[in-house]
């Protein structure tokens, strides 16, 4: 299998909210480009932790860290609120004036490419 | 050293007041007692921005206060459709302000709320909401639902001083005379800690508060085996828990106003606050995330008559989130200028919204760098409110609290001071161009 079918959530953690203020960090970085999977669906991937993963979705797409979380249903993945998640998040509120942060149609398939530095992540906005 | 107690913390909404923290040469060295690890984070401080900085031929160069806010005032008065977006961790005292300036230069101004508890909002404007002080819940409550949310992780001290581990009038054996309810998509921390955890299917909440709903009003019959994957016998022991408890209180977060039904899940979780009024005493409510979301709605309404996504360029209020919101504003390419105070939509916006606020003008005003620093054109750096300035706050449940100044600062000037100096240079450019 290549690519796999998910849905995509996003949400806080611990780890993201003592970086609120630091979020140039490594800490940050570690913590929050990171994608959440039950490790069925690793398995399946053909993933182990620390391979990078590409998500894509509607709306784009953005390379994170794998990460083993079996509290995650199969075909559920989390990948910490910030920046990387928000590549992957329509701008379009359906008339409710917020994003649908959580249930987003994803694909996520194992990657060589490298996971973007949040500067960088910054600027591709900026072209 | 100096230690200073009862220090109210300025980070998420449980703005726990009885924090203890060593004090040594103006720099927080120990926090003793009180604090949650991410609490404890925010108090023993990070790197800051280390003066003002306006950018030119995009590299960010510092300059004076002086020259930073004239800068500032003149992006927002040449400005068509300003956007003046945040105000979640800072006081209400500057929020006021910022109101005061949006509303003089014809801006909409919108919270933090409208990417958090926006939907809860919009569901309380709906139906209302049965609720109560945390206090009450300390003292009184001896069932706990957390629905969607994770505190164990987003609200780490809110069970031990307000919820299922606290001790209070009524509840004097603390956990072991309360059970706690999980409701999630996954399992969590918060999850592992409860004594029935409900999983249900992804956007699928709604299903199971109407579910609830039928089964307190008698009407178990019309309930299938099984709703948005949780067994009918799990969703009846839940039932039977709640019909059986004294004080019933549901705490809900973002699992729930995220999701696809958004507003429509909250409106249900009220209307099964209600059904469980037949059985009990009941109350709902949200999971407020930034110290001083509440207040800023507060605030907006007083000054305003609407919470949050206020455009006020018609000359007077007008409020439709979904139009007026931010991430529409620039998912729509609309606004042409923002300022960005105490929050950060480079870290917590949408892709697509972010292309726009990449391309217009910002100001942002924050003590600490961060991804909206990179979109910046003009950087304040701002004193941080509850430790270098003090000022108003409303925890979650409303209660107004006062922040309190904890460290001397001879140069970062406090929000508030920032907001009024920019008003007052628009001002003098109006006044200037009348002559």
């Amino acid at each position: 299998m290549v690519g796999m079918n998910v849905n995509l959530i996003s949400g806080r953690t611990a780890v993201q909210g003592q970086n609120l203020d630091s979020k140039l960090t490594e800490k940050y970085f570690d913590e929050v480009a990171v994608c959440n999977l039950n490790g069925s669906d690793m398995e399946k991937l053909g993933v182990t932790p620390d391979d990078n993963v590409r998500v894509t979705t509607a709306y784009g797409a953005v390379v994170v860290k794998a990460k083993q979380d079996d509290g995650n249903p199969e075909g559920v993945i989390f990948i910490p609120m910030g920046p990387w998640a928000n590549v992957l998040v329509s701008g379009y509120t359906e008339g409710a004036g917020m994003p649908r942060y959580k249930g987003i149609a994803a694909e996520v398939e194992k990657t060589g490419e490298v996971v973007l530095p949040v500067k960088e992540l910054m600027r591709t906005y900026m072209e | 050293m100096v230690e200073i107690t009862d220090v109210v913390c300025s980070l998420c909404g449980c703005v726990c007041d009885d924090i203890v923290l060593e004090v040594e040469n103006n720099e927080v060295v120990k926090v003793k007692r009180g604090a949650c690890s991410v609490g404890k984070s925010k108090l023993l401080g990070h790197e800051r921005i280390k003066s003002p900085m306006i950018r030119e031929n995009g590299e960010l160069k510092e300059c004076s206060y002086d020259e930073a806010i004239k800068k500032a005032a003149e992006i927002l008065y040449k400005s068509r459709r300003p956007l003046l977006y945040g105000w979640s961790s800072t006081v209400c005292e500057a929020d006021s302000a910022g109101i005061e300036l949006a509303e003089d230069i014809g801006g909409v101004v919108d919270n933090t709320a409208t990417v958090c508890h926006g939907p809860s909002v919009l569901a309380i404007q709906d139906v209302g909401i049965p609720s109560c002080t945390l206090g009450e819940i300390k003292n009184r409550a001896d069932l706990i639902i957390y629905w969607g949310a994770n505190p164990a992780q987003a609200h780490a001290n809110h069970m031990k001083r307000y919820s299922y581990v606290s001790k209070g009038y009524w509840t004097a054996e603390g956990k072991k005379g309360k059970k706690l309810v999980v409701v999630d998509v996954r399992k969590t921390m918060t999850s592992k800690m409860a004594d029935v955890f409900v999983q249900v299917e992804q956007g699928k909440d709604y299903q199971v508060f109407s579910a609830l709903r039928a089964i307190l009003r008698g009407h178990e019959d019309v309930v299938p085996d099984k709703v948005a994957g949780v067994p009918k016998a799990q969703l009846l022991e839940v039932a039977n828990m709640v019909k059986e408890a004294k004080f019933g209180i549901t705490f809900f977060g973002m699992g729930v106003t995220q999701s696809g039904a958004r507003h429509n899940n909250i409106v249900n979780a009220i209307q099964f606050t209600r059904a469980a009024h037949l059985h009990g005493k009941w109350s709902i409510m949200p999971m407020r995330g930034h110290y001083n979301v509440t207040g800023f709605n507060q605030i907006c309404c007083w000054q305003t008559g609407f919470p949050y996504s206020v455009d006020l360029s018609r000359g007077y209020a007008w409020y439709n989130p979904g139009e007026t919101s931010s991430t529409d504003l620039l998912y729509r390419e609309e606004c042409d200028a923002a300022l960005i105070i105490a929050s950060d939509p480079g870290a917590h916006f949408p892709g697509a919204a972010l292309r726009h606020l990449a391309k217009i003008p910002v100001i942002q005003i924050d003590p600490f760098a961060n991804p909206t620093t990179e979109f910046a054109d003009v950087v304040i750096p701002a004193a941080i409110s509850g430790i270098e300035s003090e000022g108003g706050v409303y925890r979650m449940d409303n209660i107004p609290l006062r922040l309190r100044k904890i460290l001397e600062t001879d140069y970062y000037v406090p929000d508030e001071e920032i907001v009024e100096r920019i008003h007052a240079e628009v001002r003098a450019l109006r006044e200037k161009e009348a002559e």
